[in-house]
């Protein structure tokens, strides 16, 4: 679950890190208030689940209220694409109204949990900022690692050397060690996935401020936080990927025209892989999980069903435990009954029950074409089911 | 015969007693069976399947003798679970538990530092040896006994790939899915070692996606000393949608992609043949 700015800030100074002041507006005439309450110069970000905003247009710096509240005017409702975003980029809904910082040198700090030593690790670079990411593409040994305990366990003295290595003047070395220590804090108590600070400003009084924050909060932990249930902003989720969610179905629209039906992430995987590789476009991701019932696969297939865009249905589910072969085609038979629109099926299954469910699908009252193997099923589907 | 466990091993299953739980340990009891008794903290002393239930681990080895678990707990309580059962010195340990949070399984790779036990999982369908034990929730319509070992970090993809390589009369030493979440137990290098070493594994399938660092460890393991037997390799997740690609963007670029290309080059480099689709992978290892 990702936090915007705001909300990653907000949580940031729970711990302790210094953040610029700050407010949401969802309007230019609140982004004028906000600018003015700051003195005029401001900082206006769009905010979006995602980052690489400074060079996508989504940062704009305004010496008076009015220029905020034009540059807020020019976000608001509209799509923000940026390298991380998806290609149609994310609906700017509130723009946050930040305090200017004046600074010289700046930090990237992120920490995360490295997956080979299974251990908090912080990667830290001096360069921070705006660019950082192309040049750290470039130039990878920009990046320090510092690995901690698994309960944030370290040594003082051997953070305080690895600042020194990293470039951190001693008169910034306490500031900084403070701040790693609160995001250990936080990201320890917050059961995060990512804690990133990007630009951490180095100040001349010798303090540090973080003037950009990700968060990344791990959704397997959520159970332990119901207080982050208000933070998730179910506006911006797709719907039908809210919907498929429900019924035990993890699905990714995309905008292409063949509708995927599948079990599991791997074969889900392997059948997009192939697709796209024989020139086709899929409609969507899907991975029917394990417990997923006959009426809810019918709901996800009702899904594609609905979109006109989806021209045929390519079911690939390979059948064990309770995701049986049989349990798929009375999941697309009752998704037919329930659906005006019939479009073709190529339907592949094997594994357990599949003699069945081909059999099954025979009776189907939209056409259906049955197919031996993957490949050949790719290839049905490319000629149109 | 096959790694990690054999036909004399004897199983317990904590979680037993959940939907889930008693759905997968008949399946695997009908199977091949091998399971000795349950575990469910407060239901000790009462009966499931036909299996005694203790509230403890230690209690069912005490009891039974058994040397492998299964664990079917819930995500919340899955990682006490398998510390447990490392504390009570569970040789294999299968999780098959799904969602659970990245920091208890930090706490759970913490106990196994300098402990006897394998982890196997968690989000894991488990363990295979066709016809001679089951831990675990994948499908056994396809398998049957064989040279082949597989290591998979997808269920589905598995099923698959057995289905294919026992229809062309290749049968399988041992099926492992070593789970789908990116702290985990054993991973593809330690299977690696495991079937080197197995005289009844000739060849080796990994089943790898894109992300994380599993096929680049396997990579490092192989371009080490020479393996000695084939190994095939099938990554899937080269055009992946971008949701399941970027997850942690920026983070993710600076640690390096993960990309397929990427994990390719280095398994070929390293002596692995690659296998481009589930369809390529028995000709492949025809090679």
């Amino acid at each position: 679950m990702y936090l915007h700015e705001a909300q990653a800030k907000a949580l940031l100074a729970q711990h302790g890190i210094a953040v610029p002041k700050g407010h949401v507006a969802q309007t230019a005439e609140q982004a004028h208030g906000h600018a003015a309450a700051l003195g005029g110069a401001c900082a206006v970000k769009a905010l979006i689940h995602a980052g690489g905003r400074g060079l996508a247009g989504g940062v704009r710096f305004a010496q008076a209220p009015d220029e905020a509240a034009q540059y807020a005017r020019a976000m608001l409702g509209k799509a923000l694409v940026t390298s991380q975003t998806r290609r149609d980029g994310e609906v700017v809904r509130e723009v946050y109204i930040e305090a200017a910082l004046h600074f010289e040198t700046a930090l990237y700090l992120s920490l995360i949990i490295d997956q080979r030593q299974a251990v908090p690790v912080l990667l830290a670079s001096a360069e921070g900022g705006m660019e950082f990411e192309e040049k750290a593409v470039a130039a990878p040994a920009m990046v320090q690692k510092y690995p901690f305990g698994v309960d944030g366990s370290h040594n003082p003295a051997a953070l305080a050397a690895f600042l020194e290595m990293l470039g951190v003047s001693d008169s910034h070395g306490a500031a900084v060690r403070g701040v790693i220590e609160a995001m250990l804090r936080s990201f320890l108590s917050n059961d995060a996935s990512m804690i990133e600070i990007n630009p951490l400003a180095l100040m001349a009084d010798g303090s540090a401020v973080a003037v950009d924050a990700k968060i990344v909060l791990d959704g397997n932990a959520l159970f332990r936080h119901p207080e982050f249930e208000r933070l998730r902003d179910t506006a911006r989720s797709d719907e039908c990927e809210m919907v498929a969610q429900a019924n035990e179905i993890n699905f990714v629209r995309m905008d292409g025209d063949i509708g995927l039906v599948v079990n599991g992430a791997g074969l889900g995987l392997a059948t997009h892989d192939m697709v796209i590789a024989a020139g086709g476009r899929p409609a969507n991701f899907m991975d029917i999980r394990t417990m997923a019932t006959a009426e809810q696969i019918a709901t996800g297939i009702g899904l594609l069903l609905n979109d006109p865009g989806v021209r045929v249905l390519l079911v690939n589910v390979h059948g064990g435990g309770m995701t049986t072969c049989d349990r798929i085609s009375d999941a697309l038979a009752l998704a037919c009954a329930q659906r005006e629109r019939a479009v073709p099926v190529v339907f592949r299954v094997a594994g357990q029950n599949a003699e069945e469910a081909r059999a099954a699908v025979a009776g189907l009252p939209m056409p259906c074409e049955v197919a031996g193997s993957m490949t050949e099923a790719v290839a049905l589907a490319m000629e149109g089911g | 015969m096959g790694i990690l466990i054999d036909g004399e091993t004897r199983i317990i299953v904590q979680g037993m007693t959940g939907k889930a739980g008693t759905f997968y340990t008949q399946l695997a009891m009908d199977y091949a069976g091998g399971y000795v008794a349950g575990v469910t903290p407060g239901k000790g002393g009462t009966t499931h399947l036909g299996l005694p239930i203790f509230d403890t681990v230690t209690q069912a080895v005490g009891e039974t003798g058994a040397s492998a678990s299964m664990v079917m707990a819930p995500a919340p309580v899955a990682a006490s679970a398998m510390i447990e059962a490392i504390e009570a010195g569970i040789a294999t340990i299968v999780c098959v538990t799904e969602r659970v949070p990245v920091l208890d399984m930090i706490r759970v790779r913490d106990a196994l530092n300098g402990s006897e036990s394998a982890l196997v999982g968690p989000n894991s369908q488990g363990v295979l040896i066709p016809q001679v034990r089951k831990i675990g929730v994948m499908s056994t319509a396809d398998a049957m006994p064989g040279g082949i070992g597989i290591a998979a970090r997808s269920a589905s993809l598995t099923s698959e790939v057995v289905a294919q390589l026992s229809a062309a009369g290749l049968g399988q030493s041992a099926t492992v899915g070593i789970g789908g979440d990116p702290v985990h137990g054993i991973g593809f290098a330690h299977c690696l070692a495991l079937f080197r070493d197995d005289p009844a594994t000739s060849a080796v399938v990994l089943i790898g996606e894109l992300g994380g660092v599993e096929e680049e460890e396997a990579a490092d393991f192989l371009a080490a000393e020479p393996y000695g037997k084939p190994v095939v390799a099938l990554l899937v997740g080269r055009h992946a949608p971008e949701d399941r690609r970027m997850g942690h963007a920026g983070t993710v670029s600076v640690l390096g992609s993960g990309s397929i290309a990427q994990k390719s080059a280095l398994l070929e480099s390293a002596g692995a043949r690659i296998a481009a689709t589930p369809d390529d992978v028995v000709r492949v290892l025809a090679g």
